[in-house]
């Protein structure tokens, strides 16, 4: 019996790692352009959804074409990725760069409109209705016998997490762009004295944060089986709350927040009730803003004038 | 005197312009329809559009009903009981006669107050909330579609005595639809004393995972799991359950009775067992119907696509017998004569339920819903 339980437990940690991992996924985009620009770019999830419908229409096409799994995997991958890029380029130079200068809530309110809008556009040009999203992730026949605990594209989506934290901490911390993004989240106008051109590192921020968004769209669509245009609302709306609760701006934070919360949410429903999932949750969220306003991680500077 | 003829004239004016428009808002019967026409939920919607445009169509086209033409109007209510307030106060502004609609329970809800305030009969194809009709608070409600807890125990015996399970997990999207329906089938199974409720609990709708109820489930050692909620979550728990290798028999209702579940789940949704409308795939009316739909719209017909044929043809049926348009003939014709329609001969009891529409199990076989006999 209390193997069992144990066994019980440790599938929960696993479920709620891999709901965290998703958050996580989604929120590192959210907290990358809020440290560079601070700006909640509501329009995110959108990008996120926009990049699975990418994926799933490439990975339609060459299915019937008749390659095998991986070569799919990655060609929708890598279309996801172009797409979602050109996407979030364009978002920042249509709806955020003319407000740059306008008081705070004029983006947020363009952020808004701008999610508003590419989820009217998917809704009128695809469908309303939900989409099989092919299992592109393949089942490992090395992990085959764990798999009842864990699968193969959960597996995958965490490892991705932890990869793509690591790879954007080496990013920020030791590259050129990495300096020139650190110099436009502390002070513009400095940075541009100093030769930054911030126009090209805002715009690369966002690209990189559309990036992650169409990994996860993938991957995270993989993992569900279906998609419609209303997922992006949803998944951004909790990997917000992540982003939020670990502090927005922190890249590490993020990741931890996202892990926290799908933990929370998972042992909630394991050991209280589904019924009151969200509850915790947010409860959770409200408990450490008490005590840390700024989130797990997040620096309370005094704010510039 | 010409001020006393000024106001004279100008009463008269006001008077053409008041009869003019009477006759001109008389020409016509305005049939309102109001469901999730967008949104997640369209699918539940759109063939009432289709259903009640064939009808009226072959209605029109030999003369009408009582000399007139039948007109058209529809409001989307999106399914969210919020928008169908406005959507309800929207058509009694344009003046509808009576309403085909809503959809979903809980948007029905929200608007029969509205078109009770306006003496306006509604009749809906799809919302099984019983209270809807059994509480009596809306006497110029009708719906020609059985309600839950008739799914509910159907539910509830078929996996009892069929299945001959004993220990039934229950879980429901925490939506006055599935929330209601589970209600009724833990009733069910509490009361029948043959089989325990092991697990009961809403579950978050539209999460993007459902690995922890799943596991919950699991460890509850359920032989059955009854689901009340609609399509899209009912997928993802199935997806989620097959894929950790859990035989556990998946029972569920009207919501996920839907092909596009069918589609989303794919393989995994083999072998799951829904209820649904009786099939009246033998009624002559029935496979006009679906002809003629085809003919038109070049398509199968989704969901409800009968129950909403029936409940134009019992609300036109109901307004020709009243001989007027007058809610209270219009509510005595509904009760009292019959109309032959695609789910049979139909008539409504005191409280607005149809007699004899009810439910049967279906069961996912090699991709289609196939009837339990």
């Amino acid at each position: 019996m209390k193997i069992k339980k144990m066994e019980y437990f440790f599938e929960l940690f696993l479920g709620g790692l891999t709901r965290g991992s998703i958050y996580a996924l989604i929120a590192l985009g959210y907290t990358m352009v809020y440290g560079i620009i601070e700006l909640i770019n509501f329009a995110h999830g959108e990008i996120y959804m926009i990049g699975s419908f990418t994926a799933l229409i490439v990975a339609s096409v060459l299915t019937l074409k008749g390659f095998n799994q991986i070569s799919i995997l990655i060609l929708a991958s890598l279309a996801a990725i172009i797409y979602s890029g050109a996407y979030g380029y364009t978002l920042e130079k249509i709806a955020y760069k003319p407000l740059r200068h306008a008081q705070r809530l004029s983006p947020l309110i363009s952020a808004i409109g701008m999610s508003i809008f590419l989820q009217n556009y998917v809704l009128l040009a695809q469908t309303s209705d939900f989409l099989p999203f092919p299992n592109l992730i393949p089942e490992f026949e090395f992990w085959e016998p764990y798999s009842h605990i864990i699968g193969s594209p959960q597996l995958v989506i965490i490892l991705v997490t932890i990869i793509i934290m690591v790879l954007l901490t080496i990013l920020i911390k030791y590259t050129k762009i990495g300096k020139a993004m650190r110099a436009t989240a502390q002070d513009k106008n400095m940075a541009m004295l100093v030769g930054v051109n911030i126009n090209h590192v805002i715009s690369i921020t966002f690209i990189i944060g559309s990036v992650l968004a169409a990994v996860g769209g993938v991957l995270i669509a993989s993992h569900i089986g279906m998609i419609n245009f209303y997922i992006g609302f949803i998944a951004g709306i909790k990997a917000f709350t992540a982003a939020v609760l670990g502090g927005i701006g922190s890249i590490p934070g993020a990741v931890i927040g996202a892990l926290i919360l799908g933990w929370t949410e998972s042992f909630a429903t394991g050991y209280v009730s589904s019924d009151y999932e969200d509850v915790f949750a947010f409860a959770l969220l409200v408990f450490i803003l008490i005590f840390k306003p700024a989130g797990i991680l997040g620096h309370s500077d005094a704010q510039k004038v | 005197m010409l001020r006393g003829y000024g106001k004279n004239l100008a009463l008269l004016v006001i008077a053409v312009f008041f009869f003019y428009g009477n006759l001109f808002a008389g020409d016509t019967i305005k049939f309102g329809i109001s469901g999730a026409h967008s949104g997640d939920l369209a699918s539940y919607g759109q063939p009432t559009v289709k259903a009640a445009e064939l009808v009226i169509k072959d209605i029109n086209s030999k003369g009408g009903i009582l000399g007139r033409q039948v007109q058209i109007i529809t409001q989307d209510d999106a399914c969210k009981p919020e928008v169908a307030t406005n959507a309800a106060t929207k058509l009694v502004t344009e003046g509808v006669h009576v309403v085909l609609g809503h959809i979903c329970s809980g948007a029905t809800k929200s608007a029969l107050g509205i078109y009770k305030d306006a003496k306006i009969v509604a009749m809906s194809p799809s919302a099984t909330n019983p209270p809807l009709t059994q509480s009596g608070d809306y006497p110029n409600f009708f719906r020609t579609i059985a309600s839950d807890d008739a799914q509910a125990k159907l539910e509830v015996e078929f996996a009892i005595n069929k299945l001959e399970v004993k220990k039934i997990a229950v879980l429901h999207d925490k939506g006055d639809y599935g929330k209601g329906l589970a209600e009724f089938a833990k009733d069910f199974i509490e009361k029948s004393g043959k089989a325990k409720v092991v697990l009961y609990e809403g579950i978050t709708p539209n999460a993007v995972d459902y690995s922890a109820i799943v596991q919950k489930v699991k460890q509850s050692d359920a032989d059955a799991l009854i689901y009340g909620g609609y399509h899209p979550e009912a997928s993802k728990l199935i997806m989620q359950m097959r894929k950790k290798k859990m035989k556990t028999i998946f029972i569920s209702d009207d919501g996920v009775k839907d092909n596009t579940f069918i589609k989303v789940a794919g393989k995994f949704a083999e072998g799951v067992y829904a209820t649904g409308p009786k099939d009246t795939s033998k009624n002559p009316l029935a496979i006009a119907a679906i002809e003629a739909h085809k003919k038109n719209y070049k398509s199968e017909p989704g969901a409800f696509f009968l129950n909403a044929y029936a409940a134009t043809l019992a609300l036109l049926n109901a307004i020709e017998k009243a001989g007027a348009i007058d809610y209270e003939k219009i509510t005595k014709a509904l009760r009292t004569e019959f109309v032959e329609t695609p789910l049979g001969k139909i008539k409504f009891d005191e409280k607005g339920d149809a007699i004899g529409v009810g439910f049967s199990m279906y069961q996912v076989k090699n991709g289609v819903y196939v009837e339990i006999k």
